[in-house]
C-alpha cells in the first residue's frame, strides 16, 4: 500500500512525523532506529536566542500522562543551522522547524533565518506553548495574534509550507483553526499540550516548579481527536493529528476523522524506536481493516445523520 | 556488537535483598542481556515493563550494577509507584530495555579511591569494584538506614576495604557528615580520587566539603527522566556556569565543581 503522502506543500514517505519537544533534534533518537525511516521529524522548538528553559522540577508523569515545562530550552536557531540540521538526514525526510519567539516581528525574522536553509522542508509555528510566561499561549488564545503570526511567518517563509500548531486550552478550536488559515498558514498541527497540575499532599507543594505544565500522553487523545475533528471541518487546509498516539490505530483514528498525518510525541519516551515502525504498523493495520488506500481512508468517518 | 540498544529482554530473577530481616525494600532484579559487554561503571538503563501498558509512560533509570555474559543485574528500592511495580516483576515478564546511557566514574587503577555509597547509592559500585583493576587501591564508605544485608555489601566488602556508618537516629546523622568531611580530607591530603552516589543531600555534602577541601570529587545525579537519551530535557541540571544541561547525557556522572545541586 502506498503510505507516501503530500499535502499543504509538504511530501512524506509516510504519515508518522515526531513531535516537536519529544524527539530532540532527533539525533538524539539516532542509535535506535533509522531516521530515514520517518515521514518527518519536527524538531524541538527554536527561539532566535538561546534559551536556558524553567528551573527544575520540569516534569511529572500523571495516569495514562505526563506534565512538562521546559519552557522552550533551546541553544537557539544559529546554532541549530551551524551544528544540528547538517547532520541531520535531510534529503531523505522532511525536517520541521518549529518557531518560538515573543511577538509576530520576531517570529517572522526566526521564519526568515530557517527559511533560508535548504534542509528545513516546513516551518511550524508555535503559538500554543503553555510554558513559557511570554508568548506562548498567549497568542493561541487569540484568533486575532494567531493570524498576525501565521502572517508575520508566511510572508518570511521564502514559499515553504507553513504549518500552526494549536492549542486546546481554548473555547473553540474552530476560530482558531479559521484564524490560522486566513493568516495564510498551509497546514495545521493539532493539539499542543493541555494545561494541567500535580501536586504532593506530603511536601505541599507542586510537582513541576512552574505550577502549571502541558499534559500529553494518551491521555489527551479523546480531546486531540475532537479537536481534529472540528478543525477538519472549519477550515479547508490540511491537518497532522497530535496527541496521545501510542499506537497503529491511534495514528489511523486521527487520519480516519480527516488527518492528512500525525505526529507522535510522548510515546517516544515510551521505547526510542517507537515511532520508526509505525508507518509499518499502519500500513499493515489498514490492509487488515480492507482499507484500500490511505486516500481512501482518510476522513472516511460515519457520523450519525 | 555495538552499544546502546533498545530492546525486550526477559526478567531471570527477582530477589528480595534482606527481607528476612527487614521490609521488603531492597530487590535484586536480573535481566537476560547474553554477550553485553563494553558498559562502563556509573552507567545506567532504562527500563519499561511491558505491563505497563499505558497507565505509567515513563520508563524507570537503574544504575547498572553488574553485566556480564549471562544477564544485567540491577539494584532497585521502593520508593514509588513504578520501582513497587519493578518489585512485582516475575521471571519470565518482559521488559523494554535501552542503554547502556550516560558518562562513567573516572578510573585511575593507581590513585587511591574512595567510594561513598548514601543508601542504594551502592549499586553502581558493585560494577565498579568488579572492573577495577586494583580494588586495593578502592576504599567505600557506607551510610545506610537498613541492615547491611540490605545492601550489596557481602559482594564488596570481600574485595575492598569497607567502612559502614549506621542512621538509625536523627542524631546518626551528624555522625554521618562528620565521618563524610573526615574521609573527605583524608583522600585530598593524598590526592585520591573521590566517587559519590546517594541521594541529592549526600552528592551536596560531599560537593560541599569537596570543595573546602580541594579535592577531586564526582557526583552521580538521579534527576528524573522521561526519555535517558537527551531529548525531553525533563532532566537537566545547572552546570557551574548556570547552563542547564542534561543529566542523562551529558551526566548521570559530573565533577562536583562543574554542576550545582
Amino acid at each position: 500500500m502506498d503510505m507516501h503522502v503530500s499535502f499543504g506543500g509538504l511530501s512524506l514517505k509516510n504519515p508518522v512525523m515526531t513531535a516537536s519537544g519529544t524527539f530532540g533534534s532527533g539525533l538524539e533518537f539516532a542509535p535506535y532506529g533509522d531516521l530515514r525511516r520517518l515521514g518527518g521529524i519536527v524538531a524541538k522548538g527554536i527561539s532566535l536566542a538561546p534559551r536556558e528553559g524553567n528551573p527544575m522540577p520540569r516534569i511529572a508523569e500523571t495516569p495514562c500522562g505526563m506534565l512538562n515545562a521546559i519552557g522552550i530550552q533551546n541553544p537557539g536557531v544559529e546554532d541549530f543551522v551551524r551544528r544540528t540540521l547538517p547532520s541531520l538526514p535531510w534529503r531523505d525526510v522532511a525536517i520541521v522547524a518549529n518557531l518560538y519567539a515573543c511577538d509576530a516581528a520576531e517570529f517572522g525574522e526566526l521564519a526568515g533565518v530557517l527559511a533560508a536553509e535548504e534542509g528545513i522542508a516546513a516551518l511550524e509555528v508555535n503559538v500554543s506553548c503553555p510554558n513559557v510566561r511570554e508568548g506562548g499561549i498567549a497568542f493561541g488564545q487569540d484568533p486575532a495574534q494567531i493570524a498576525r503570526v501565521t502572517e508575520a511567518v508566511r510572508k518570511r517563509a521564502g514559499g515553504k509550507p507553513v504549518m500552526v500548531k494549536l492549542s486546546p486550552n481554548v473555547t473553540d478550536i474552530a476560530v482558531c483553526a479559521r484564524a490560522a488559515a486566513d493568516g495564510g498558514a498551509h497546514i495545521l498541527s493539532l493539539i499542543n499540550t493541555l494545561a494541567g497540575m500535580a501536586v504532593d499532599i506530603r511536601n505541599r507543594r507542586p510537582r513541576v516548579a512552574n505550577v502549571v505544565a502541558g499534559l500529553s500522553g494518551p491521555a489527551i487523545k479523546p480531546v486531540a481527536l475532537r479537536c481534529v475533528h472540528q478543525a477538519v471541518r472549519a477550515v479547508d487546509i490540511p491537518v497532522v493529528g497530535i496527541g496521545g498516539i501510542a499506537s497503529a490505530e491511534d495514528a489511523l483514528e486521527f487520519i480516519l476523522v480527516g488527518a492528512h498525518a500525525v505526529q507522535v510525541g510522548t510515546a517516544n519516551f515510551l521505547r526510542p524506536d517507537f515511532a520508526f515502525g509505525l508507518a509499518d504498523e499502519m500500513e499493515a493495520l489498514l490492509a487488515g481493516i480492507g482499507a484500500s488506500s490511505l486516500d481512501e481512508f482518510r476522513g472516511s468517518l460515519r457520523l450519525p445523520l | 556488537m555495538s552499544l546502546r540498544v533498545c530492546r525486550n529482554v526477559t526478567v531471570l530473577e527477582v530477589s528480595p535483598v534482606g527481607q528476612r530481616k527487614r521490609p521488603d525494600e531492597f530487590y535484586e532484579i536480573r535481566l537476560s542481556l547474553p554477550d553485553w559487554d563494553g558498559w562502563k561503571p556509573g552507567q545506567f538503563v532504562m527500563v519499561r515493563p511491558a505491563s505497563w501498558e499505558l497507565d505509567m509512560l515513563w520508563a524507570r533509570p537503574f544504575s547498572i550494577s553488574s553485566a556480564d555474559a549471562d544477564g544485567l543485574t540491577l539494584f532497585v528500592q521502593k520508593v514509588g509507584r513504578g520501582t513497587a511495580r519493578m518489585a512485582r516483576l516475575a521471571p519470565g515478564d518482559q521488559v523494554a530495555l535501552w542503554g547502556p546511557l550516560g558518562n562513567s566514574f573516572a578510573v585511575e587503577p593507581d590513585t587511591p579511591t574512595l567510594l561513598l555509597a548514601g543508601g542504594i547509592g551502592i549499586a553502581p559500585f558493585r560494577g565498579y569494584v568488579e572492573r577495577h583493576p586494583h580494588p586495593e587501591n578502592l576504599r567505600l564508605f557506607l551510610a545506610h538506614r537498613l541492615p547491611l544485608e540490605c545492601y550489596p555489601y557481602d559482594l564488596l566488602s570481600n574485595r575492598v576495604d569497607c567502612r559502614c556508618l549506621l542512621e538509625a537516629c536523627p542524631a546518626d546523622l551528624d555522625l554521618i557528615i562528620a565521618a563524610l568531611r573526615e574521609q573527605i580530607a583524608e583522600y585530598a591530603a593524598k590526592d585520591g580520587l573521590i566517587l559519590a552516589c546517594g541521594p541529592t543531600p549526600f552528592m551536596r555534602t560531599v560537593q560541599t566539603f569537596a570543595a573546602e577541601l580541594g579535592a577531586r570529587a564526582q557526583v552521580s545525579l538521579e534527576n528524573r527522566m522521561a526519555c535517558g537519551v537527551g531529548a525531553c530535557l525533563g532532566c537537566v541540571a545547572p552546570d557551574a556556569e548556570g547552563h542547564h544541561v542534561q543529566v542523562c547525557t551529558r551526566g548521570p556522572i559530573f565533577w562536583a565543581d562543574k554542576v550545582r545541586l
